[in-house]
């Protein structure tokens, strides 16, 4: 019997909530805020979708509805994956140790 | 591009965006992680471009689009001042759950695209996973506006609760569920509609009756949402880059939620159900007039910390309202010249988001081996001779280990008391967020001064 592909994406799911699990428990208290930033940045990654929705379909009715929607969203997750991820630059730069200055 | 390579390079940005947050379990290591989140991320989209394999004029737009975003981002990125990171997180999260949702519609709307069947027929799975993804997104996106505009001043910070208040919106969360069944068989499309507006509306009841400073628990809640709505949309679109990461946000931001709960000592629905403190504020106003307090000036302050060998600082929100970080860099460097041994503490619930405080001195030029989290210095003040409080009130009340009457009984405080003076800089005697008095304005080693936090610090610099 075949298995359906959903169990495999399922066992991904499941065992990459460990992964962060254990990863996220290892993040120095210190750095929560670029934590929360970085995983802002990486969660745009919903990007692909919206470039699939935004290119769906044929070249001359390239503005349907969901090809709209597809553009906005393309927007919007850019807006975080440049500023999440430079944001979190922005503020990895900043931590410094005593023997730098 | 072939589907089976497409999909080994997602699963390389997938494995890249792990490092990225495993990169931050220290300071040295973090900024290669961003690297590898950079990488990750344009693997995916590179990827994404040459699977579609349409170079047309749509492509064009595509570009277009993303500057676009790219450049407001990058705007913002560079502009925020860090006193403002819990806003920016919030406004991003709730970008985040939008484009879940626009995705979510763009698939509902032409399934066909995403190989899940036809309009009016989409296949059940690919519908169930869609409908989770774009009601979590809903619910990220209006939750993220109100704790942005809460945190920004524009609505007011203090809770907003009215009667019936849990039972609708139990209510409204069972009706989701039910939407999303009826919405699966009968495959209507006005029922998608209705279950995003439902959804919409509830992300905004949660969040308005937590008040300012449960925020730590909202953003990372919130976080998490995000994480499990970009999951659902992964799950839809078949790729393994947007489940790991979600399943990585999600579990990031749970435990994010869980440590700031544990840092109130609060459970977590006591947090979501809203509305602390609000009943203990009247009755500790009436008996705090009688009580003496001692107040001092600038000079009194630069008298005590001069003679002292060693001094702990305790920063919370209050620093970061009045911006005082660099002012208190600079009186901590005059100290440091005069030989004194200076460190910072830090609760874990300091500000209005997790690790806020420790921006805040980063910014400052604070080395980050001179801030210690609560574990690692509540020893120390009973050896040191100033502790000096900033802006923070609550998580130095001893009442948390003393009074089991207290609200905030049981959380973990910092021991201040401990040392042998107290500089507690404050605007008033007001009691803090939870409504309750602090016993430490009336210790005999406390020296209140009253003044803005900035003012007061850069007085007291120049009297050293």
């Amino acid at each position: 019997m075949e298995i359906d592909p959903f169990i495999f994406r399922l066992s991904i799911f499941i065992l990459s909530i460990f992964i962060g699990y254990y990863v996220v428990w290892s993040v120095t208290p210190s750095l929560h805020t670029p934590l929360m930033s970085v995983t802002n940045a990486i969660s745009s990654v919903i990007i692909v979708g919206a470039i699939i929705a935004a290119l769906a379909g044929n070249s001359e009715s390239i503005f349907n509805t969901s090809n709209i929607f597809g553009f906005l969203a393309i927007s919007l997750a850019a807006i975080n994956i440049f500023g999440g991820f430079l944001v979190t630059q922005r503020m990895l730069q900043m931590y410094k140790k005593k023997k730098d200055k | 591009m072939s589907a089976n390579l497409s999909a080994i390079f997602y699963l390389i940005s997938g494995v890249l965006f792990i490092l990225a947050l495993r990169g931050l379990s220290s300071p040295e290591t973090s900024r290669q992680g961003n690297f590898f989140g950079i990488l990750g991320m344009i693997i995916a989209i590179s990827v994404t471009f040459l699977s579609v394999g349409n170079f047309s004029s749509g492509f064009i737009y595509v570009i277009i689009f993303l500057l676009i975003g790219g450049l407001i981002g990058a705007f913002i990125a560079y502009k925020i001042p860090m006193t403002a990171m819990p806003e920016l997180v919030a406004g991003f999260h709730s970008l985040v759950g939008l484009a879940a949702v626009f995705v979510a519609i763009s698939a509902f709307l032409n399934p066909e695209a995403f190989n899940l069947g036809s309009p009016g027929n989409i296949k059940l799975g690919s519908l169930i996973e869609m409908s989770i993804g774009a009601s979590v997104g809903a619910i990220t996106f209006s939750g993220s506006v109100i704790a942005f505009l809460k945190l920004q001043g524009i609505m007011s910070g203090s809770p907003i609760t009215f009667k019936g208040q849990h039972p609708l919106n139990a209510l409204i969360l069972i009706s989701i569920i039910v939407l999303t069944y009826l919405l699966c068989s009968t495959q209507s499309s006005n029922l998608f509609w209705i279950l995003l507006a439902v959804s919409f509306l509830i992300g905004f009841l949660l969040i308005i009756p937590i008040g300012g400073a449960d925020m730590p628990v909202v953003i990372s809640m919130l976080n998490s949402y995000s994480g499990w709505a970009a999951a659902g949309i992964g799950f839809t679109l078949e790729n393994s880059a947007l489940i790991i990461t979600g399943a990585l946000v999600g579990s990031s931001g749970a435990i994010l939620s869980y440590i700031m709960c544990k840092g109130m000592n609060r459970s977590f629905f006591n947090v979501i159900l809203g509305g602390f403190g609000s009943t203990e504020q009247s009755s500790s106003t009436t008996n705090k007039e009688q009580k003496p307090v001692k107040s001092g000036n600038a000079e009194d302050a630069a008298f005590l910390m001069k003679n002292a060998s060693s001094v702990i600082i305790v920063p919370g929100y209050g620093m970061a309202v009045a911006q005082a970080q660099h002012a208190l860099r600079e009186m901590v460097d005059t100290l440091k010249k005069n030989g004194i041994k200076v460190t910072y503490a830090i609760h874990p619930v300091a500000g209005r988001m997790p690790g806020h405080m420790n921006v805040l001195l980063a910014e400052a030029n604070v080395p980050y081996d001179e801030v210690f989290e609560l574990e690692e210095i509540n020893n120390d003040f009973a050896n040191a001779d100033v502790a000096f409080v900033i802006g923070a009130n609550d998580v130095t009340n001893p009442v948390a280990k003393t009074d089991p009457q207290s609200p905030i009984y049981g959380m973990p405080v910092l021991d201040v008391e401990k040392c042998k003076s107290v500089l507690f800089v404050k605007r008033s005697l007001s009691p803090g967020y939870a409504g309750i008095d602090n016993d430490l304005f009336y210790r005999e080693n406390t020296l209140m001064l009253f003044a803005d936090a900035k003012k007061m610090t850069e007085d007291i610099t120049k009297n050293i």
